[in-house]
């Protein structure tokens, strides 16, 4: 399986990671060469084989839910790019 | 006391309780030292007034019951220390600021510590040589133009050229114990479970662990023994008996059963790595442990597992930087425009390229032939070490396939970068504890180090064999300052 040019710009579309021609070219060879490496996982046979999909074995515990962190509101939006009072600022979304 | 940054934890915590040494002296001077080794490029933020500040307050009311009193530390820049930036080595997070502290290094500061700064890592956890952050390469204090390793790479050559006397780092495949290898100091990843992961700036949540690096066991042993501690901040802490770790540590491993895994005598391993290992052999043999052949079969498709794995949960992890509520922006002629642009310029080439493949292989059509296939493969691998240990108590091995590299020697080529993580990326799948130590040099000169894995939660188990052997190999790092002036 080779991942070419149409794929990279597809998969950075999903990353929301934009690409230009050249950058795009590079990962098509990093890519391709990280993906043969990872192609040996097919030499298995795990039909019948649990996924692992956590490795700490407990369950999920509940919390009541508590305000803690008081008042930091203006340290949060220091943190933004570019904020309005009390709101984050970001590029019109409706026309 | 000129020598005060060649001490170790230990004997810094005694002279302070003994009042040989004050606060203020011992961050005085690991504060000169650091600012005369500005080349080594250790540090991503100083905090050093502040620090003295601290050491000033300790000194007038010092409280000696505190098991790390007055003791400045730095600590890798993936933990988030509030009012002080955070920056995951990383562009996008390059002004900041947390409102938080994490768990850890907020263990520490109870014990008494004072933060000196933040030490330089691989961009968001993720390299093995410490030349992905966006802060510069790093330099090993071993010889000029070496890697530390990474991606804990700042905190070991910080540790290793004396500019802090012992510190934490994360390992997600590697990052705590090849640095530690590639340095010659001692680094340990806990059972995943054991130390919070709250406040850690995220890469892998499922392989994530922070965990202590030192210049010796027993000082690794004391900084566990603070830094394990069950957080229900984090939703995987475990909720288990810790030892104390430095209290119970003991030499004496006798009749304890230590496996030796064929499959980690890989094709290309440099001589001197056999040999290495052969002696380690024979030190816990001398110790009056007991050697057991042993195999862990899927060995080989650990890496390809963890470069699915890993990257998958990357992917997720990083959607948050979007270039909106904190971080670094791009301007965009939309909304769209400008997360593609903040993070297309806020991410280094690497990070980029592990999103992208995490993507991909989340992405629909590919989850179950990449991702699915992945997750069951690393149960083969965890049943591997499941079937092991009960045979053994611990398994030996080497910490990585070659000493350290030269900076820009594996750079453009990713996957031979990934290849230094072979010995160390199954334990991390597996979530098991695995520390190593530094047992030799190379040819070179270079530090080489044995990686002993434990049971889950075994910890004390490990120290204890590290502690042992620790005491035969009689390691002496060569540390010749040669960044200093």
């Amino acid at each position: 399986m080779s991942i070419d040019l149409k794929t990279i710009k597809h998969i950075s579309k999903l990353s929301r990671i934009s690409v230009d021609e050249q950058k795009a070219q590079k990962l098509v060879g990093d890519l391709n060469s990280i993906f043969k490496f990872i192609e040996k996982l097919n030499e298995l046979k795990t039909d019948n084989i649990e996924p692992l999909t956590s490795i700490a074995e407990t369950t999920l515990k509940l919390r009541s839910d508590e305000v803690k962190s008081k008042d930091i509101r203006e340290q949060v939006i220091k943190n933004s790019p570019q904020d309005n009072e009390d709101y984050f600022v970001v590029p019109k979304v409706i026309e | 006391m000129s020598d005060i940054t060649k001490q170790s934890l230990s004997s810094l915590i005694k002279n302070i309780k003994e009042k040989k040494l004050s606060s203020v002296e011992i961050t005085k001077a690991f504060i000169d030292r650091s600012e005369k080794s500005n080349e080594l490029n250790a540090y991503i933020t100083e905090d050093y007034s502040s620090a003295l500040d601290k050491a000033k307050k300790f000194d007038q009311k010092p409280n000696l019951d505190l098991k790390l009193p007055g003791i400045p530390i730095a600590v890798k820049d993936l933990f988030c220390t509030k009012n002080i930036r955070t920056t995951a080595g990383s562009k996008i997070l390059d002004n900041f600021i947390p409102t938080y502290e994490s768990t850890i290094t907020q263990n520490i500061w109870n014990e008494g510590a004072i933060l000196l700064g933040k030490l330089n890592c691989d961009e968001f956890a993720m390299g093995s040589s410490n030349e992905t952050s966006f802060y510069g390469n790093v330099q090993n204090p071993i010889d000029k133009n070496l890697v530390p390793g990474g991606s804990s790479g700042g905190s070991a050559s910080a540790l290793a050229g004396q500019l802090t006397p012992i510190t934490i780092g994360t390992d997600t495949g590697g990052s705590i114990r090849q640095p530690a290898s590639f340095t010659g100091t001692v680094g340990l990843k806990p059972t995943y479970g054991s130390c919070s992961r709250y406040g850690i700036v995220a890469f892998a949540s499922s392989l994530d662990q922070a965990g202590p690096m030192a210049q010796n066991v027993k000082d690794c042993a004391l900084l566990q023994e603070i830094i394990s501690t069950y957080d229900p901040k984090d939703s995987t802490s475990i909720n288990f008996k810790r030892n104390e770790y430095s209290k119970d540590l003991t030499n004496n491993i006798k009749g304890k059963r230590i496996g030796i895994p064929k499959e980690y005598r890989v094709e290309d391993m440099p001589k001197e790595i056999e040999e290495l290992w052969q002696k380690g052999i024979q030190f816990v043999k001398d110790c009056g442990a007991e050697i057991v052949d042993i195999s862990l079969p899927h060995t080989s498709y650990a890496l390809p597992t963890y470069y699915i794995v890993a990257p998958a949960e990357a992917s997720s992890n990083l959607a948050r930087y979007d270039g909106v509520k904190y971080g670094f922006r791009a301007m965009g002629e939309n909304l769209i425009d400008m997360y593609e642009k903040t993070r297309s310029e806020g991410f280094g080439a690497e990070v980029q390229r592990r999103i992208m493949i995490g993507t991909y292989v989340l992405s629909s059509g590919y989850y179950d032939a990449y991702y699915l296939k992945a997750q069951k493969v690393r149960k083969l691998i965890k049943n591997d070490f499941d079937e092991a240990y009960k045979k053994v108590d611990a398994i030996l091995t080497p910490s990585t396939p070659s000493s350290a590299f030269k900076i820009g020697e594996k750079k453009d080529d990713p996957v031979s970068m990934y290849l230094n993580d072979i010995f160390t990326v199954p334990v991390n799948l597996a979530g098991l504890p695995g520390i190593s130590i530094p047992a030799g040099h190379d040819d070179k000169g270079y530090p080489l180090g044995l990686q002993i894995i434990g049971k889950a939660f075994d910890e004390q188990n490990i120290l204890n064999i590290a502690y042992a052997m620790e005491e035969k190999i009689d390691f002496k790092n060569k540390i010749s300052d040669w960044w200093i002036k």
